[in-house]
């Protein structure tokens, strides 16, 4: 998988210089087929997919998982075929705006989407989603193409007449073939983007009824549904490279919500020595082999401050690929500390993967808020805030320091240790 | 294979030992890169490897091993190595059972199942062939990772009894070599784990375990690798040998350096 995806940065550039030699006709510069810059033996020539980008380091195929600034975070964005875990703040309120942010990519950029649920239907999450910001220059034009149309005339350009030549840009506010997009939170997506996106959904309720006669496997039903009907996608649709006709390749996001809770008939948030401890791991195994096999990329919320075994979260994050963990202020003491008065919660990069490689890119910046503002949800650098008080007040100087230790005990995916003191 | 890292170790690919078992451990960072050294330098040293890959795809050590200078298509094509890819090899299963043993039949079991299926496969592979073709010089069984069976369900004596036999039959029998990685999950309690590291930790003849450093993150270490000798079959009169070295991990190469000397504090 990984090795056709090197293949792709290739195609990319090359494909561009042949557009525009075309469009040119002034020169008869005619650049070789891409096949010289092949270099691993087998690998087929990936056409580029909308939405997806190879990363920098080491040609991964890459897509968005809809907010930029976690794609930042994350080198790049999140890479085909790998699982991005999401550790359920406290009350479950910032957890479902990345899931949807991630789905509301995949609309945006014409991905097919699976939903999976147990709470809620998909049809209802979809509903939900949040709009997409497009361009302003792009919205304006539109309007204005509506209202000026008939008054276009042939207006001959005096300066820069070889404009003229160019054919005028068409303004597409549907799709959009760039990486990364933002949306805004208080509008919800355009009826019409859904209807034309391709979505499965499974809503655990529905399916669960239907009469089972599967062996006894220490998978819990529920989670052997799940993944039949993952496996049944990518099959049938050729996700997995098992259709050849099929002409356009395209990505496969795969949103399961609360994932180990015990809507899902499991029982590891209820005790600590819990029966079928083995369902939700061995089901990321699966979900994991799944995905390796397939262009597809998939988001888990799991609600990790319930779980009551420690071992369980541990071994839960060791079969993930990325794990970020979402810790929100609100109920907590820090809610009215002075150090986090602008944000509304810490935001946890836990792992990254290192695939294909020995290394990866980890950055500088450990210590991560995040703040949902009216429209848009931000990561920022946690900063102190400046002490700006006249006179030297003891007690105010002595929370913040305490807070200051709370910071960053869980950073870093090479390290961790003890103490918290970071170089 | 790390130059540097053979030298710690005093190895070079042509005078492997043989015989031996090596625990990898990695606490509270990864330790992956232990494994692809290991890959790299028994293939180097021409020796017949049998790769149980529970974790990644073979493209994953593909593309790292092409980094290090050894090739696992062409090895896998004239025979050197066998490669069990754990991901695929599951999903057959799962979705497509089959009547035939598997070597991961346990995944299809409701109880905790036991290992025999996959001490038949590693046994099968690692068989001396006796038809005149090219002689390998020692078989290698190497496991990425042991932690991830006790997440499918199997229990840790299970896992025990498993590297139990592949010790018995690879490294007595046919006096090759076993290396297996376990992750220690430190503080977190997870009580299988810490029976099936101590077991191993009591086998084995060498023991590498790449740490965090104990201060936190640092961009130009990162981490911490101790390495002990022990003789398991003699009592321990003397002390066991051990070193600690920090390391640096780049992108075709790992340095090692002795503790507080690394080039970015110099």
């Amino acid at each position: 998988m990984a090795a056709a995806a090197t293949c792709g940065t290739g195609t990319r550039s090359t494909g561009s210089v042949v557009v525009a030699a075309s469009r040119n006709n002034v020169t008869s510069f005619q650049r070789r087929g891409p096949r010289a810059s092949g270099t691993d033996s087998g690998c087929s020539r990936l056409v580029s997919i909308a939405g997806t980008r190879p990363s920098v380091r080491n040609g991964q195929l890459l897509v968005s998982t809809g907010l930029p600034a976690l794609d930042q975070l994350l080198g790049g964005g999140l890479a085909v075929g790998t699982v991005l875990l999401i550790e359920e703040d406290k009350y479950n309120i910032y957890s479902p705006l990345l899931f949807k942010y991630f789905l509301a990519e995949g609309i945006v950029t014409g991905h097919t989407l699976l939903v999976a649920s147990a709470k809620e239907d998909p049809a209802d999450i979809l509903q939900e989603l949040p709009a997409p910001l497009l361009d302003d220059n792009c919205k304006k034009e539109c309007d204005e193409d509506i209202c000026n149309h008939k008054t276009e005339s042939n207006i001959k350009m005096k300066i820069a007449w070889r404009y003229q030549l160019l054919p005028k840009m068409e303004a597409r506010p549907v799709s959009s073939s760039r990486f990364g997009h933002y949306y805004d939170v208080s509008k919800r997506i355009p009826q019409e983007l859904i209807e034309a996106s391709k979505w499965h959904g499974f809503f655990l309720p529905e399916k669960i009824s239907s009469t089972l006669n599967v062996e006894p496997c220490s998978l819990n039903h529920g989670y052997i549904k799940l993944l039949q009907f993952i496996q049944n996608i990518i099959y049938e649709e050729g996700f997995d490279g098992s259709n050849p006709q099929k002409k356009q390749k395209n990505i496969l996001r795969i949103g399961i919500q609360n994932l180990g809770s015990p809507l899902w008939g499991d029982d590891i948030c209820w005790t600590e020595n819990c029966d079928s401890s083995h369902s939700l791991t061995k089901f990321l195994y699966m979900l994991r082999g799944l995905l390796r096999t397939s262009l597809s990329a998939c988001i888990i919320t799991v609600p990790t401050h319930l779980i009551q075994n420690k071992a369980i979260i541990a071994r839960v994050t060791n079969l993930s690929d990325t794990v970020v963990g979402l810790e929100s202020f609100i109920g907590s003491e820090k809610e009215t500390n002075p150090l986090y008065k602008d944000y509304h919660g810490l935001i946890h990069i836990r792992q990254i993967p290192q695939l294909n490689n020995l290394i990866y890119d980890v950055s500088d910046v450990k210590d991560l808020a995040f703040k949902l503002k009216r429209k848009l949800f931000t990561i920022e650098r946690l900063h102190l805030p400046p002490d700006l008080s006249d006179t030297v007040s003891r007690s105010s100087k002595q929370d913040l320091a305490e807070s200051a230790k709370l910071l960053g005990p869980g950073c870093g995916m090479t390290a961790r240790g003890k103490k918290h003191l970071d170089f | 294979m790390f130059p540097e890292l053979n030298n710690l170790l005093n190895t070079t690919p042509d005078q492997a030992e043989q015989g031996k078992l090596t625990l990898l451990c990695d606490a509270k960072t990864d330790g992956s890169f232990l494994v692809h050294h290991f890959l790299s330098f028994y293939l180097k040293a021409n020796c017949k490897v049998c790769f149980v890959a529970l974790i990644q795809s073979f493209s994953h050590y593909n593309i790292v091993g092409q980094k290090l200078g050894v090739s696992l298509t062409t090895a896998r094509e004239c025979g050197q190595l066998v490669f069990l890819e754990g991901l695929k090899s599951a999903v057959d299963i799962f979705f497509r059972p089959q009547e035939d043993p598997h070597p991961l039949q346990f995944l299809r079991e409701a109880n905790s199942g036991n290992l025999q299926p996959l001490y038949e496969f590693v046994q099968e592979a690692l068989k001396p062939m006796d038809s005149g073709e090219a002689a390998w010089r020692c078989p290698v069984l190497l496991v990425d990772d042991l932690s991830v069976l006790l997440s499918l369900g199997v229990g840790a004596v299970a896992v025990l009894d498993f590297v139990h036999y592949c010790r018995a039959t690879v490294c007595r029998e046919q006096k090759g070599n076993v290396v297996a990685l376990v992750h220690d999950s430190g503080d977190a309690e997870d009580e299988e784990n810490d029976i099936l590291l101590n077991g191993l930790g009591h086998q084995s003849h060498l023991i590498l375990r790449a740490e965090g450093l104990a201060t936190g993150f640092c961009k130009d270490v990162h981490g911490q690798l101790r390495i002990l000798w022990r003789r398991p079959s003699q009592p321990t009169a003397q002390r066991d040998r051990s070193l600690t070295y920090q390391y640096k991990i780049q992108d075709k190469n790992v340095s090692f350096f002795a503790k507080g000397m690394s080039p970015a504090v110099l």
